[in-house]
């Protein structure tokens, strides 16, 4: 393992993530917009999402009940996680390349980014 | 409007965004949120969320196709991700007690710098690569990359500079919902004297891991709604990945131009927005 080959698993599995996070998001909208495309829609004044759309285990529970809003939700919750796991591949293959600093260094962002999804859950 | 119109109107709009966000290197996140604010009425805090969702997205697709090129130092990228990941919690819990005026002004004036940058488009020419200092020896960030088929290498100076200025990239990233690829580029090409092509690619990666930390404060507080950003990142990602095949055959200086002029007003729309309480 070195930087390079380690470079170039980290970019397809970001573009891995994001391919399979836009096709979830499509079949979301699929769904939504068959059930909700004569409805008005506006979002003119900001009022916070209800709680199942705002929650990990909300909008998980959500996308597998097939609701449009909730499966479109779910998928932007795994194009949020590509990124995040990149970190955590990093911090394996430093781990792998015995190259210690780095590990830190990516466990590191991985701490401040479990942090941030934290507040989500 | 409903439901229908607007998904296909928001996809429409996100589509160019995203398409000259990448001709230009500016971003989609830029011109997505004054065109969703000003345009269609959108509240900031909702058109703030869609975008950081599509700067996941651009930045995520695009990674591929830049690690083959073989610029992108992930030593730099993840060093600096811990300042900019830091600055992006920062900037989203100020995003969350920030009244919607003030951030339409500084989104005013982030605009105004992305004019100038498209306007002036100067690209800069590289100097002489030099020897790491100290710091960045130690944390052995320096690297190689690609000159005529050859690899040179090249050192990395003023880390702590750097790592303050991708701070306030990361702060500005989550405050705004945009990348801020701009910022950090400067911080990489000028403070830290690290080749252009270089500084861009692995701006590039950063931008995705800095909007992740801001997600999920963003998530939490209801910015996110998906009936908005569904259209966003579809349209912004497919715009992007199409700018950036054309980028290789079209002449852009036209383009940037008229394009620089177009963010200009959004810029100045946005303040006087801001300042009369409209937005």
């Amino acid at each position: 393992m070195d930087d390079r080959r380690l470079e170039n698993i980290i970019g397809k599995l970001l573009r891995t993530g994001v391919l399979l996070a836009a096709a979830v998001v499509l079949a979301g909208a699929g769904l939504y917009l068959v059930n909700h495309h004569s409805e008005q829609v506006s979002f003119h004044a900001f009022v916070t999402e209800p709680a199942q759309l705002r929650t990990l285990p909300g909008i998980v529970a959500s996308a597998f009940h097939l609701q449009g809003e909730g499966l479109m939700q779910f998928g932007l919750l795994l194009l949020i996680a590509t990124p995040v796991a990149r970190v955590a591949l990093a911090v394996v293959g430093f781990y792998l390349e015995r190259d210690r600093l780095y590990a830190l260094v990516s466990l590191i962002v991985l701490a401040v980014l479990a942090f941030s999804l934290m507040h989500a859950s | 409007m409903t439901v229908l119109v607007f998904t296909i109107v928001v996809w429409l709009v996100s589509t160019l965004a995203g398409f000259l966000g990448a001709l230009t290197g500016l971003g989609g996140g830029v011109v997505v949120v004054p065109v969703l604010a000003l345009a269609l009425g959108v509240d900031i805090k909702y058109a703030i969320g869609a975008s950081l969702v599509s700067v996941i997205a651009t930045s995520s697709g695009a990674a591929a196709a830049y690690v083959r090129e073989g610029f992108s130092n992930i030593r730099i990228g993840l060093f600096l991700e811990i300042a900019t990941t830091l600055g992006a919690l920062l900037g989203a819990f100020l995003a969350t007690r920030t009244s919607t005026h003030i951030i339409a002004i500084i989104f005013g004036f982030v605009l105004m710098q992305a004019a100038y940058q498209s306007l002036a488009n100067k690209t800069p020419e590289d100097a002489p690569p030099i020897e790491s200092d100290a710091l960045a020896t130690r944390l052995r960030l320096g690297g190689t990359f690609p000159v005529k088929g050859e690899r040179q290498e090249y050192g990395v100076r003023n880390v702590p500079a750097g790592f303050t200025m991708m701070f306030g990239a990361g702060a500005l990233s989550g405050l705004l919902g945009i990348g801020s690829g701009a910022v950090k580029v400067i911080a990489m090409d000028r403070a830290m004297k690290i080749p252009f092509k270089v500084s861009t690619t692995t701006s590039n990666f950063m931008i995705g891991v800095t909007a992740a930390a801001s997600a999920g404060v963003y998530l939490n507080r209801g910015y996110i709604d998906p009936r908005l950003a569904m259209p966003v990142m579809l349209g912004v990602l497919g715009g992007a990945l199409l700018g950036t095949r054309v980028l290789v055959h079209a002449r852009v200086s036209t383009l940037r131009i008229v394009f620089g002029l177009v963010i200009l007003a959004l810029a100045i729309e946005m303040i006087v927005n801001g300042f009369t309480g409209r937005i």
